[in-house]
């Protein structure tokens, strides 16, 4: 059993597991599911100010996102040091590591390219704009579209919300851009 | 994060009574496992998704959407209620007109999970699987939306 769980799991495995999340959070606990609200209510709990946004009981409104959150800082773990080794290579397609090479990766080792993703790299211009410029970008956007993978992508589509459909539309322009326009610049 | 204060205000506010956050904790630990597990944390994963190069997120997205939708259907066929008895406010049509932040915000959040190669909460995994350098990406994020929040009222929503 554990052997089986140790291989990497197939996407019509991992898919529908997934997709079993929002039923059980509405039934759970007749709440929408969704993991980027918790990056505001660690603003709320931490710098609020004087901002709008920041003002309410992060404690009642967001004490289950961030529970989750927590959980999976955990799953983390079991699922990349237990289940996994930090040095098993993902496989990728051919063509997804010809075109990476073709930028300058070489170590395809692990789940971050850690040539460009690593403290040595923060500084460089690469590891600035894969980390901060790209996470900074990830937390905008997410609070900016009012959600992010889980729950415009998943929820949102799942409860056939149209404006989830333009959210995820605004993804694709924005990763397509950022992949095909502003990589093959940076590094 | 207990639950203390429900003198008040309790039917007006269903979604936000006393459930365990001890089960949330672990809807988030069966989440990281997934996330490490299916490489959907994998910021290779998400270059080759942007790429067009493989079925792989495609199929965990499609699918987890087909199930969730088809779960979603069920339950609404079925009057299912919550666990507690309460009926289930699902998404009303006012959420679900499209405004220019839905497509704004979406393709701001598109150029950041490109380059980062990873949404909330595999960055959240990822920290937790022994790499601290993406805490850097996670606190960037949180920067992200807390600079959001300052700016809100003058962007276009």
């Amino acid at each position: 059993m554990l052997e089986v769980l140790a291989q990497p799991w197939p996407w019509y495995v991992a898919g529908p597991l997934i997709g079993l999340v929002v039923p059980f959070v509405y039934w759970y606990g007749g709440r929408k599911w969704g993991v980027s609200s918790s990056l505001q209510h660690l603003c709320a709990a931490t710098l609020p100010g004087k901002i709008e946004y920041f003002q309410y009981d992060w404690r009642k409104k967001g004490a289950w996102h961030l529970a989750m959150a927590s959980g999976m800082l955990l799953g983390g773990f079991l699922g990349g040091r237990v289940l996994s080794s930090p040095t098993d290579t993902v496989a990728i397609s051919e063509a997804t590591r010809a075109d990476l090479a073709e930028l300058g990766i070489s170590n395809f080792t692990g789940m971050i390219p850690a040539e460009f993703m690593s403290f040595d790299a923060l500084l460089t211009l690469p590891g600035l704009v894969l980390i901060v410029l790209g996470g900074f970008l990830v937390g905008f956007g997410a609070r900016y579209a009012n959600g992010c993978t889980s729950g415009h992508a998943i929820s949102g589509l799942s409860t056939l919300q149209l404006s989830s459909l333009v959210v995820v539309i605004g993804f694709f322009i924005g990763g397509l851009v950022s992949v095909h326009f502003i990589l093959p610049f940076i590094f | 994060m207990t639950h203390t204060s429900e003198i008040s205000g309790a039917t007006a506010a269903p979604a936000e009574r006393q459930d365990s956050l001890s089960v949330y904790f672990l809807v988030g630990v069966f989440l990281g496992i997934i996330f490490l597990k299916s490489e959907v944390a994998s910021w290779f994963r998400i270059q080759e998704m942007f790429r067009f190069q493989s079925i792989h997120m495609y199929g965990i997205i499609g699918l987890a959407v087909a199930v969730g939708a088809v779960s979603v259907a069920l339950m609404k066929r079925f009057g299912v209620r919550t666990i507690r008895g309460e009926e289930i406010a699902w998404p009303d049509a006012a959420s679900m007109r499209p405004q220019p932040h839905h497509i704004l915000g979406g393709t701001v959040f598109g150029l950041g999970w490109g380059l980062a190669g990873a949404c909330p909460g595999p960055l959240f995994a990822l920290v937790g699987s022994g790499l601290p350098v993406v805490l850097v990406a996670l606190l960037s994020a949180v920067a992200g939306a807390w600079v959001y929040g300052l700016l809100k009222p003058r962007l276009p929503h």
